[in-house]
């Protein structure tokens, strides 16, 4: 199994962008900048293109819903790259955004090795971003939830970062090797996007009478789809016995340990309100999702092919 | 002002601001009031050995969140191994009025320099 940090790809990385002094130069200026050597989306392609990986039915199917997941998500705080409350936020909820855009892109890069087009070849993540229908789309509903408030995103962002981390830090030990390889490097940085969640709950809860109420208040709008997160079927069954996935359900009991813990550090409560139905694993989602998309594939269906 | 440029009070700006605001962000429906979020220096140090070298400033309503954002800001491009945030106010700045008498008098004074020793044949490393 390769590592990101220790992985083969060393030979296709970009180390030409370097514009500093690589290694502990003394002459390194503050400002140095290295890509540094993690897994990236071009890596899985060259393997996937090379037929050194392809992953079965069933992990391209795990894989294209864990991507669908990041891509809404990663779509929807996009939305606030010039509209956060300051300038320094702006660039936090871009760089989560940006975060969850290459695990997107690993994740369908890797389902797309699966679901190979009729002439034979490997469908491509833009192909699977652009070009799929709304009842397509694998992603659960808390991901295509509205923005709303600030204090709603990051009711949404603190449920998701709390999951994810849950879901990629046992994701690190499948039997897939890449699966194993993405969830290794999404797992650092959804670590930081729990942190900056977490204090924000802290801080919203803590600030003003507004500020508090608008807490709450977002809570209670993400809360109903909470339970879908946690909610195993068939598929990731079968992936979980085989050691390739993680049952969402095993995932619970941390997820709510740790979550009460900070919401009972900002003293608030858990909402206490009915869950949707669910069905986003199946195509069946809330009524915001087609606007997602129509936003998000416009440009791509209008000049197929096209490159910016 | 003091004579050699060590004001009391720092020549940045940053005086304006009001430390003893509640640590909180402002509530989204008022109007922008940046008295609330305080000025931070950041430092930040490229590698192991390295000293820590002013990279720029931000806004942070309180030290954890302004830690927080200068990672955002300032290592997104794998430029660091540690950050220092120090709150603007509290960096006493040398007068930029006073830089003859600060800065310009050590010229011309090259017995300060180590240059009338003649250097021994065979040490390296001088």
């Amino acid at each position: 199994m390769s590592t990101p940090e220790t992985s083969t790809h060393e030979s296709t990385g970009h180390g030409d962008i370097s514009t500093g002094m690589a290694g502990g130069d003394s002459n390194a200026s503050a400002t140095r900048i290295t890509p540094g050597n993690a897994l990236r989306p071009e890596d899985i392609a060259l393997e996937v293109k090379t037929g050194l990986v392809k992953p079965s039915g069933d992990v391209a199917e795990y894989a294209l819903r864990l991507g669908d997941d990041a891509l809404i998500l990663e779509q929807r705080l996009g939305h606030w790259i010039s509209r956060a409350p300051e300038l320094e936020e702006d660039i936090a909820l871009g760089n989560i955004a940006l975060d969850q855009l290459g695990h997107a892109r690993s994740f369908l890069t890797y389902a797309g090795a699966g679901m190979p087009k009729e002439d034979g070849t490997a469908t491509s993540e833009d192909e699977l971003a652009y070009f799929r229908r709304e009842h397509e789309f694998r992603s659960v509903q808390l991901f295509e939830q509205p923005n709303g408030d600030f204090a709603a995103t990051i009711a949404r962002q603190f449920v998701v970062s709390y999951y994810q981390y849950e879901l990629y830090r046992r994701l690190t030990e499948s039997t897939d090797s890449t699966l194993a390889a993405i969830a290794a490097k999404a797992v650092k940085e959804v670590d930081y996007h729990r942190d900056h969640s977490s204090q924000w709950v802290l801080r919203l809860a803590g600030g003003t009478e507004e500020s508090r109420k608008r807490m709450i208040h977002g809570l209670r709008l993400m809360w109903p789809y909470v339970n879908e997160l946690f909610q195993d079927d068939d598929l990731t069954q079968r992936l979980a016995e085989a050691g390739a996935a993680v049952a969402p359900s095993s995932l619970r009991g941390d997820f709510d340990r740790l979550v009460t813990a900070v919401l009972s550090e900002a003293e608030l409560e858990v909402p206490d309100v009915p869950a949707a139905p669910g069905g986003g694993r199946y195509g069946k989602h809330s009524e915001h999702l087609g606007y997602i998309l129509a936003e998000m594939q416009v440009l791509a269906r209008e000049h197929p092919g096209a490159s910016w | 002002m003091s004579p050699h440029g060590n004001p009391e009070t720092p020549a940045s700006s940053a005086t304006e601001i009001n430390r003893e605001a509640p640590k909180a962000s402002p509530a989204p429906q008022e109007h922008h009031d940046r008295g609330a979020w305080g000025l931070w220096e950041v430092f930040v140090r490229s590698s192991r050995g390295l000293s820590h070298v002013h990279a720029g400033s931000l806004h942070a309503p309180d030290a954890a969140m302004a830690l927080r954002n200068a990672r955002d800001l300032y290592t997104r491009r794998n430029e660091g191994v540690s950050i220092w945030v120090v709150p603007a106010d509290a960096i006493a700045a040398s007068d930029p009025d006073s830089k003859g008498s600060f800065f310009e008098s050590p010229q011309g004074k090259d017995y300060r320099h180590a240059t009338y020793y003649t250097k021994s044949e065979g040490v390296k490393h001088l």
